[in-house]
């Protein structure tokens, strides 16, 4: 691909539809894909990745980690099986904008409400199909994440959108957590009689979390990400959450610094972001990978049991377990050119943060030998980088859910409800009736 | 967990003969297997009847047994081998049930051989519907409601509760044998009745019919260490009620939102864990109401599978090799990708194209039976393409079907015969569905009342709309009007030139030339098992009118192998055999090798077994988009069967260099005419013969000939069309239908040679000598196609002098033709005159077989020869040495499978496979033959004797044979006069039409246990019709041709003496080359 100049490439497929737009994709680098609207008109500018998962564009769309980024599915014939309202992961779409192949707007499926195509201008989300998403994809397999920008506005000339997709800012560096955090604190609730209290922080929070969370007996009080180690404190909670969110999680000090001080006072599970505020916490660096991880099939070995778990993943940043502290015991390295896995539990790394203690490496990537997850062995606190409450991807590490629970339960019985239900009511219904399908 | 160290030797059961239900997919599985294994560093040792097959090539396995698949010869291998283990899962369902056999039998404990990759009980879980039903009640799983029935009078209370229509599915019976639909008692009765003596412990299975709903299936893995994995879900383009092996299936699946595939794959995984599979590969399958969701559970098999096959070859995911390496201790995570050779195995494709599976059906040779799609498995092979959408794979996979059409209609091809039953055509599942749907909705039938009709899931039937849109949207168009965007849309509708050039007026090469240029040219991508999210280096691809070329440059000389295409019958599994070999002989003669096909169940399209994949239809558009690419310096056409074939001329037209012997030697052997004046210019006899091109023309060749003629179509295969005409009233009957089925081409009438020895005659020419493969003498007389008649090498009955003539015949064949390659040569003899019949300088049906026989691998020699290789530097054997063992190659039948179509045995070829068997002498080797197809031979009881007049003579010197055998004889009133006068005793039984109690109500009574009935002439739904019908619904050894009777009767003779060994194919005493 000429990194100087303008390549373009046209449009896979006729219009789809009579009153079909026409739309562009403009890479930073000069790649620029022709298409159709399928979705808002406008233009939107993000990070480009793609996603490799072969069933749920609509949790993937929904899903506040995306924000910044325009997700590019890699499964050609998208909109099958339409919308359905309960299978939201969030409260509305949060990525920039969307890429396919092909577009199906007519779905089959008995529980399909709509249609994507129509859900996606409901929602103000710009995306263009017939896009050669295989070669899209290779290419930033190839040059990495880059910036860029789909537009359906036609008298834009193609020079403008490379200009506006380089122009565009890049995520590193950047807090979107803020962007797609809930502002007010919000309640869900559990049919357990004797439910253990969650204070969850809300960097981004999949509602799939929740209902694994609710499901388990966990009435969770979500909190914004600026919520405070007092304001957690006076909750008295029985264990503390840290959710996902998007992009680059080095400037949501507030939160990781938040976590700091928590840490050893009650139990604390992180997921994704959540992983990567704990890591930061116990003093860990992080570091962009070149195109992330997103798709529902990347191993994961647990090093604990030796078990392999398939796994739902949505980063593009990663935790660099080494930066933590000295190594200690016998712990293996651990490299992308090594590719053996140490025997469990007696070799999973374990090295030692300055206050925090001994931090061990629990989940490894198999594709990659990246890191998926930490526990640390001096405090009640573990994370992992992917995603256990899937959706959507497989359910294979739901176990972690009851790691939170038995680990709360270690520390003492469940509280009970959240004491000072002074949640809005009409926010609390909304939010509950989702987290609860 | 590593590998285990405590195995050393491991025997592997394949699964025997090509049947419907069980095809070459299991020598795909069975081969990736073994190699594995030896790679590892194990013994394997395999038993499989099939010499066919790849898997049985001496060079793969460390011991190899051509053997019958019974308890008494596993157990004989046992003995002699001492195998630690025993791998049961890559034999289809055959291996497994020899494997619960041996078990049950104490075998294994005898000699303590260790099951390994599947546990009994898991298995008896899996495939005992009731423990099923239990195991998925335990887990929280639905299923069908059912009861079960071991009487008509059982399935009829159940219905009273359960209401029509019910499914019936008789318990532990092969690829759905003997299952149905009922949707009243009488049908209820049928399939009751029939089912309950199909099924090997007299149950059948009613239950609620999940009709229309949609079908699913899923391909798990799990290891020792309980990881699991979902290598790929499929959906079924046709609705549950059509067989999953008679459906159009889809990967990966496309109408379920990740709730409910999350929900699929969690009961999938789950299904695994209760049932015990503790390692290995297994099928679930499901149906979902599509009105709201409720998903039952049908049915899973514990061990690799058509669909495995399948899902490994859409996928890049080798199921049965890491099933193989799961079975001897490995996990998954200790894999490595094979594809991506950077990430583990334990992981879930995911890919970013569509694939599309379509069956193939040979409904044309069984006349008379019922063509509708049941869930009993009817096609005898199938395709599958792959393209980056729906629409795309489907036009790829119906132009791949080798059936004449070109895509979904618009070919030139629509022919709706049924216009008054045009409805029906879309209600009830048949082979043409596909295009009357595509037709209804061209004649504005919307897609909604298509869905109603078809219960086809909306989903499917928008895509057929968008296909059937661009077709007419180019309809009575120019080709010169087309632009650019609109023959790229076409391209990705999956539309074929062919198809172009149809709706155009134009030709296929004028379509071609215009797409050029215009830049309307298809990209190479790679099936890489991760949606591009990691680079692969495995050179498997799939065509595609996208941009962006991912195929790697070649850094040597390519040479192209064109496969086979679907299974078919008269194309088989033994075309594929020998692509592979040639794959790996030029693979080792430094050329990087290309083979191209678009069968999922073979060996060919292993990404193993050539350097590149091209997994693309057989069309000359596909092949030469293909060819324009790899620039090859050789193409190999005449290894796989009538497909490549008929590609030669034209490729070779287009200045692509041929492999070998050159399409003009093949018209000269094709074309009648050429042909003899080639035999009178060599001297060499043959059947006065005409060539005729209308009615009136065949009539005065008859009148020359004088009857019996053979009919015979040319450029066909397996005998398609051909007939024996024994007078005028019936050649012209038949003359219209022949003449349908090629219209370019004339019809051929030889005189047929009643009652003479057929000989079969495989050679490789270098251009300067012949070496001779193999002589196989027939056991059936000529008349009978060669593929449906039994062989046996050496010769048994033939002088010296004669197979010496032969011999000398065959060389200066092939040299006056200009082989370089393969011929093979079917003789007649009779009064000690040598005819030749046919020659065909390709690779034929016996090559994998005579190799098996003689160890001289036929299709490699050849391959060398091709690539420049002279014979004199092969270090050959002497191609006249007597070989040891006899070895008898008997042909499989599928009748069973046609209720209604006649089983006797012609010249148009019927079956489906074929089995080996190996003995010091002649008896015992054809009994072993039977052996390995009917797991018995009748040795006791009274035999039927029926023979038409031709054969009354020879038929005392048969009944007087099985007197002395102990058997009993009954004999209709001609036969009975014949054997009174020769003062054998047997008693006279009415046929059909003479009364009660009948030969049929004896057959239908048990009582009878061997049938020898010869027909004459061209009897239909006469007395002997119902006889084989009745033979094969009550499975008796059923004999229609007097010259297999004899050896019959010296094979029950040898089975009696008893005294059978086993010999490994290393241990044959002759050199393995």
């Amino acid at each position: 691909m000429p990194k100087e100049g303008i390549m373009t490439y046209p449009a896979l497929d006729q219009a789809p539809w009579p009153d079909t737009r026409p739309a562009r994709l403009a890479l930073a680098d000069g790649l620029v894909f022709e298409g159709w609207a399928c979705g808002a008109e406008g233009e939107a500018a993000g990070e480009v990745c793609f996603n490799t998962a072969m069933t749920g564009y609509q949790e993937i769309l929904t899903d506040p980690s995306y924000r910044g980024q325009i997700v590019t599915l890699t499964v050609p014939q998208i909109g099958n099986y339409g919308i359905t309202a309960t299978d939201n992961e969030s409260r509305g779409c949060f990525c920039s904008g969307l890429v396919v192949r092909q577009m199906c707007a007519a779905p089959s499926n008995f529980a399909a409400e709509s249609s994507v195509p129509d859900w996606l201008r409901e929602q103000g989300v710009v995306a263009i199909s017939g896009v050669d998403t295989r070669l899209l994809v290779t290419h930033i397999r190839e040059q990495g994440a880059t910036m860029a920008v789909i537009s359906t506005d036609a008298s834009i000339n193609t020079a403008e959108l490379v200009a506006r997709a380089q122009a565009a800012a890049p995520l590193t560096g950047r807090d979107l957590v803020c962007e797609v955090a809930y502002g007010t604190p919000y309640q869900v609730t559990t049919d357990a009689s004797k439910p253990y209290r969650v204070v969850a922080i809300d960097a981004g929070i999949k509602f799939n979390i929740l209902r694994n969370l609710s499901a388990l007996g966990c009435e969770v009080r979500v909190l914004p990400p600026t919520a405070t180690a007092a304001d957690i404190r006076a909750l008295d909670p029985d264990g503390l959450f840290l959710s996902n969110g998007p992009g680059d999680p080095e400037p949501v000090g507030y939160l990781y610094r938040t976590v700091a001080e928590l840490i050893g006072e009650l139990p604390i599970f992180g997921i994704c972001l959540g992983h990567q505020m704990l890591s930061l916490a116990v003093g860990a660096k992080t570091y962009k990978l070149k195109y992330g991880h997103h798709g529902g099939n990347h191993p994961v070995k647990n090093l604990l049991t030796g078990a392999v778990e398939i796994t739902a993943q949505n980063h593009g940043f990663c935790v660099d377990f080494d930066s933590i502290g000295d190594k200690m015991g016998s712990g293996t390295v651990l490299s992308s050119d090594d590719k053996t896995v140490p025997d469990p539990i007696l070799s999973a790394p374990i090295v030692t943060s300055a206050k925090h203690g001994r931090v061990q490496l629990t989940h490894l990537n198999l594709n990659d030998m990246t890191v998926e997850g930490i526990r640390l062995l001096d405090k009640q606190a573990f994370s992992v980088q992917y995603h256990p409450e899937a959706g959507p991807g497989p359910s294979d590490a739901h176990y972690l859910f009851k790691d939170f629970l038995a680990l709360m339960a270690a520390r003492r019985p469940a509280s009970g409800p959240f004491t000072d239900a002074d949640t809005p009511a009409a926010l609390k219904e909304s939010e509950v009736a989702y987290a609860a399908a | 967990m590593p590998r285990r160290n405590d195995i050393k030797k491991i025997l592997v059961i394949g699964s025997g003969p090509i049947v419907i239900g069980q095809a070459c997919e299991f020598d795909y599985s069975g081969s990736q297997a073994v190699k594995v294994l030896e790679e590892d560093g194990f013994e394997v040792v395999l038993i499989n009847s099939n010499p066919a097959t790849i898997m049985t090539d001496p060079g793969l396995a460390s011991r190899t047994y051509i053997e019958p698949i019974t308890v008494e010869f596993l157990e004989k291998i046992i003995e002699a081998e001492r195998p630690d283990a025993l791998l049961p899962t890559l034999g289809g369902q055959t291996g497994l049930n020899c494997a619960i056999d041996c078990a049950e039998a104490g075998v294994l404990e005898k000699y303590g051989v260790e099951l390994i990759g599947a546990d009994l009980g898991a298995i008896e879980k899996g495939e005992n519907r009731k423990l099923f039903a239990e195991a998925m009640e335990r887990i929280g799983l639905e299923i069908a409601r059912h009861g079960y029935a071991y009487s008509l009078a059982d399935a009829q209370q159940l219905v009273i509760e359960l209401g029509y229509p019910v499914v019936v599915r008789p318990s532990f019976t092969m690829g759905g044998a003997g299952g149905g639909i009922a949707y009243n008692a009488e049908e209820l009765r049928e399939i009751v009745t029939g089912g309950i003596d199909l099924s090997p412990i007299s149950e059948v299975l009613i239950e609620e019919s999940v009709i229309g709903w949609k079908e699913f299936e899923m391909e798990v893995m799990r290891d020792r260490n309980d990881n699991a994995v979902i290598v790929c879900g499929i959906e079924n383009f046709d609705p549950m009620g059509v067989h999953t092996g008679d459906s159009i299936t889809v990967a990966p699946i496309q109408t379920l939102t990740d709730r409910q595939y999350q929900r699929m794959r969690d009961a999938s995984i789950a299904i695994l864990r209760e049932i015990g599979v503790e390692t290995g590969g297994s099928n679930v399958q499901f149906a979902v109401n599509p009105a709201d969701g409720r998903m039952i559970v049908i049915e899973m098999n514990p061990r690799v599978s058509r669909s495995s096959a399948l899902a490994s070859k859409a996928t890049g995911f080798p199921i049965a090799k890491i099933a193989a390496k799961l079975a001897v201790g490995y996990t998954l995570d200790e894999i490595d990708n094979d594809i991506t050779k950077k990430t583990p195995a334990c992981f879930e494709p995911s890919i970013d194209y569509v694939v599309v599976k379509v069956p193939r059906w040979a409904f044309e040779k069984f006349k008379g039976t019922d063509e509708t799609l049941t869930t009993r498995m009817k096609s005898v092979g199938e395709v599958m393409a792959i393209g980056r959408t729906f629409n795309e794979a489907l036009g790829k996979a119906l132009r791949s079907l080798e059936d004449g059409r070109a895509g979904l209609g618009c070919d030139g091809k629509d022919i709706f015969t049924d216009e008054s039953n045009f409805t029906e055509k879309l209600t009830i599942p048949n082979q043409e569905r596909i295009y009357y749907v595509a037709e209804a909705l061209r004649r504005g039938m919307t897609a909604g009342r298509v869905h109603e009709l078809t219960r086809i899931d909306p989903w499917f039937v928008d895509r057929l709309v968008e296909i059937v849109a661009c077709q007419q949207s180019l309809s009575g168009r120019a080709l010169e009007d087309l632009s650019a965007a609109e023959l790229f849309a076409a391209k990705r509708q999956g539309l074929s030139d062919v198809q172009i050039a149809t709706l155009t007026g134009a030709t296929e090469h004028q379509v071609r030339a215009r797409r050029k240029d215009l830049g309307v040219t298809p990209h190479f991508r790679m099936v890489d098992t991760c949606a591009g999210e990691f680079a692969a280096t495995t050179a498997y691809y799939y065509k595609c009118y996208e941009s962006g070329d991912e195929h790697v440059p070649a850094t040597k000389s390519r040479a192209v192998i064109l496969g086979a295409g679907p299974n078919r019958i008269g194309q088989g599994i033994e075309f594929d055999y020998c692509c592979v070999h040639a794959a790996y002989a030029l693979h080792d003669a430094d050329f990087e090798t290309v083979m191209v096909n678009c069968n999922p169940e073979t060996v060919s399209t292993d990404y193993d077994t050539s350097d590149r994949l091209y997994f693309e239809p057989l069309t000359y558009e596909d092949v030469s988009d293909i060819l324009e690419v790899e620039d090859p310096a050789g193409v190999l056409v005449t290894f796989g069967g009538q497909t490549p074939l008929k590609l030669a001329r034209p490729l070779e037209d287009d200045g692509w260099p041929m492999l070998g012997t050159r399409p003009e030697a093949i018209d000269l052997a094709e074309d009648r005419q050429r042909f003899s004046a080639v035999l009178d210019e060599l001297e060499v006899a043959y059947p006065p013969a005409g060539s005729a091109t209308s009615v009136e023309e065949a009539r005065e060749i008859a009148r020359r000939l004088g009857f019996p003629l053979m009919v015979r179509p040319s450029y066909v295969l397996g005998g398609r069309g051909m007939v024996i005409a024994y007078d005028e009233a019936y050649l012209e009957s038949h003359l219209a239908e022949a003449a349908r089925i090629t219209p370019d081409h004339p019809v051929l009438l030889d005189h047929f040679l009643e009652q003479a020895i057929e000989v079969d005659c495989d050679v490789v020419c270098d251009g300067t000598d012949t070496y001779i493969g193999g002589i196989m003498e027939h056991i059936e007389e000529a008349g009978i196609h060669s593929g449906d008649s039994a062989c046996c090498i050496p010769y048994f009955t033939l002088s010296e002098t004669t197979v010496g003539e032969m011999r000398e015949i065959a060389r200066r064949l092939a040299l006056r033709l200009g082989v370089v390659g393969l011929m093979n040569i079917q003789f007649a003899v009779k009064e000690s005159t040598i005819y030749v019949l046919e020659v065909n300088p390709r690779a034929s049906r016996t090559i994998p077989f005579v190799s098996k026989a003689t160890g001289v691998q036929l299709a490699k020699i050849a391959a060398r020869v091709m690539a420049g290789e002279k014979l004199a530097d092969l270090g050959l054997p002497p191609d006249d040495r007597r070989l040891e063992r006899y070895c008898v190659k008997e042909a499989v039948m599928p009748f069973n499978r046609f209720p209604g179509a006649d089983s006797v045995l012609g010249p148009e070829m019927k079956s489906t496979g074929e089995v080996m068997g190996a003995a010091p002498d002649f008896p015992r080797a054809y009994a072993k033959g039977q052996l390995a197809i009917n797991y018995e031979l009748p040795t006791s009881g009274t035999v039927f004797l029926s023979v038409c007049d031709r054969d009354k003579r020879a038929v005392v010197g048969l009944a007087l044979s099985l007197r002395n055998l102990g058997f009993d004889i009954v004999a209709t009133q001609g036969t009975a006069q014949v054997l009174e006068a020769a003062g054998i005793p047997s008693e006279v039984v009415m046929k059909k039409y003479e009364g009660r109690p009948n030969v049929i109500d004896r057959i239908t009574n048990g009582e009878i246990a061997l049938i020898i009935n010869t027909p004459f002439g061209q009897e239909t739904r006469s007395d002997g019709y119902h006889i084989r019908a009745a033979a094969i619904r009550h499975r008796i050894t059923n004999v229609t041709a007097l010259s297999a009777a004899m050896p019959l009767v010296q094979a029950i003779a040898a089975r009696k003496e008893g005294n059978f060994d086993v010999c490994a194919l290393q241990d044959f005493e002759v050199a393995h080359g």
